[in-house]
């Protein structure tokens, strides 16, 4: 028996897009290369560098252009902070080789062309795929492995957030608690996630909980 | 005496007097097949006959009384041996003594309440059925009929819109609207989903509709999740001040309405899982509760009457002049 009335399909009301917003550039652009291998030392105590070029314009990273130099090692480094202290699950890095290390080798081990060459798109990857997650990007290991000179091993590890609270007047004794009561009043929306796997929950929160928890 | 074959042994038929004419509906069993059972609401009468045939003709049935019972009851698996009952009437049929011939027994339940929908799932079961029972001294006969109950509802009074912004700070802010919190089972889930800021790489976005199947109380509730549908609504990259339309027909999936602790053994809820998923396969996801109901059968309305309903809701139609017209076809 077909249904007598005829069901409401419109579509619900939104506002017109902006044409600035339709057709300005996007606001996701992240792109990481990591290209020539240096290789730097002589004997046994040489090592490959590769060069790790930043472009974005995501206000989370303080400078829209990087450029440093990093060695597996400080690859390694990055993934074993990040996964200590964020939630993540670290996608793998390119194999540690331990087999091409050994002497006697009819090749040049490490430091073999096609092997560097595999390692770079393997690092690559990785970067790529850890600099665009949410979570990682709080991270104040990642901004240092990629925008850093060096890498401090002594740091202190914590969050990075993009807004800080707003400046109060210069004749302030405010407590903390006014500090989180004035950002909570300038931001609409208040936004908290939660990994899982690769699962991130899209929720709200109270704002002021993580704010006081990374400071 | 019905050992070795000697004895009377009887055939039990159950036949519901309203058979031809009622309504039956389809109801998946326990092991996936579908069988169609008569449907029965709340406070309707079940009456019908029981007929009695004897197998061997000539020979007497011993018996120790013959009765009929209206059961529901609620079946969890895990705990196969305890069935609970809400619903147990009984009717007596034949004090104990013989029977000489076949013979068929009227009865009738007046105006039995059926509070709960018959329901099987993955881990609990509810049925209602009627079962004729022989008693005998060292076994008794007996024959079971299920009927199938379905609990209606009207429209709800109260049917507010779902608006929410939710996201990732910094990141990904979203608005979705839905444009109801209650939908009957053949309604049309009308949204839509506005992008407020987009700083991750988007490839595509989906809905789905799960089914949350919770047994059990306290500290040993069991959920089963069910993915009950999944439904693309975009396909690409979203930029800041998108909208994207959602319009999911329900009358396309197998549904129950919303079940809330029913006699406090087990929950059958809904949820609208919205997931937008990024170029790394990193899944962003915000789950709804929505409520489903089931909606009775209404009068069919006149095809102009129809007509001026469809019209009226198309989008930027001038309304006035169609109304007028149905009302010349009406008078």
């Amino acid at each position: 028996m077909s249904e007598a009335t005829v069901a409401d399909t419109r579509r619900l009301n939104s506002k017109p897009q902006d044409l600035t917003d339709a057709y300005g550039p996007p606001s996701n652009f992240l792109e990481i290369d990591v290209f020539d291998p240096q290789t730097i030392g002589v004997g046994r105590n040489r090592f490959t560098t590769y060069e790790v070029r930043m472009k974005t314009n995501l206000p989370i990273f303080k400078l829209k252009e990087s450029c440093v130099r990093r060695r597996y090692s400080d690859f390694e480094w990055l993934k074993n902070e990040l996964e200590r202290d964020s939630k993540i699950v670290v996608p793998p890095l390119p194999g540690k080789a331990l087999k091409r290390q050994l002497p006697f080798r009819g090749d040049e081990g490490i430091f073999e062309e096609s092997f560097i060459e595999e390692r770079r798109a393997g690092l690559e990857q990785f970067i790529n795929r850890i600099a665009g997650h949410p979570l990682a990007q709080n991270e104040r290991c990642l901004h240092m492995f990629l925008q850093d000179e060096s890498i401090d091993r002594n740091y202190i590890p914590g969050k990075v957030l993009v807004n800080p609270p707003p400046c109060p007047g210069p004749n302030c004794s405010t407590s903390s608690f006014l500090h989180i009561s004035q950002s909570l009043s300038q931001l609409p929306s208040m936004i908290f996630c939660m990994y899982f796997y690769s699962q991130i929950e899209l929720d709200y929160n109270t704002y002021f909980t993580l704010r006081m928890n990374s400071s | 005496m019905s050992f070795f074959g000697f004895g009377q042994t009887a055939e039990i038929d159950i036949v519901l007097n309203d058979a031809e004419t009622r309504k039956k509906a389809e109801h998946r069993t326990e092991d996936g097949k579908k069988d169609k059972y008569l449907l029965f609401y709340d406070g309707e009468t079940v009456s019908g006959k029981v007929n009695v045939t004897l197998k061997t003709p000539g020979k007497r049935l011993e018996h120790n009384g013959i009765k009929i019972e209206f059961v529901g009851q609620i079946e969890l698996y895990y705990d196969r041996g305890n069935h609970h009952e809400f619903v147990s009437l009984v009717k007596d049929l034949a004090r104990p003594g013989e029977l000489s011939q076949s013979q068929t027994f009227d009865f009738e339940f007046t105006h039995v309440e059926k509070p709960y929908e018959s329901y099987t799932g993955q881990n609990v079961k509810l049925r209602y059925f009627l079962r004729a029972t022989i008693s005998r001294r060292l076994n008794d006969i007996s024959k079971e009929m299920d009927i199938v109950v379905q609990t209606l509802c009207t429209y709800p009074e109260l049917n507010s819109s779902i608006k929410m912004e939710v996201g990732i700070e910094d990141c990904l802010h979203i608005e979705f609207e839905y444009n109801k919190s209650k939908y009957h089972l053949r309604d049309v889930i009308v949204g839509k989903i506005y992008f407020l800021l987009v700083r991750i790489k988007i490839k595509h976005m989906e809905i789905g509709i799960i089914k949350r199947e919770s047994t059990g109380t306290g500290p040993s509730v069991y959920h089963e999740n069910d993915t009950i549908a999944k439904y693309e609504i975009m396909d690409g990259a979203p930029v800041r001040g998108e909208s994207i339309p959602i319009r999911l027909f329900l009358a396309g999936y197998e549904l129950t309405p919303t079940m809330r602790d029913v006699n406090k053994k087990f929950s059958v809820r809904y949820y609208l899982n919205l997931v937008l998923i990024d170029e790394e396969e990193r899944r962003y996801f915000k789950q709804q509760e929505i409520t489903l109901w089931r909606k009775g059968d209404i009068v069919r309305r006149s095809m102009s009457q129809q007509a001026t309903i469809a019209s009226q809701r198309y989008e930027g139609s001038n309304s006035e002049t169609v109304s007028a017209h149905a009302k010349e076809d009406s008078n």
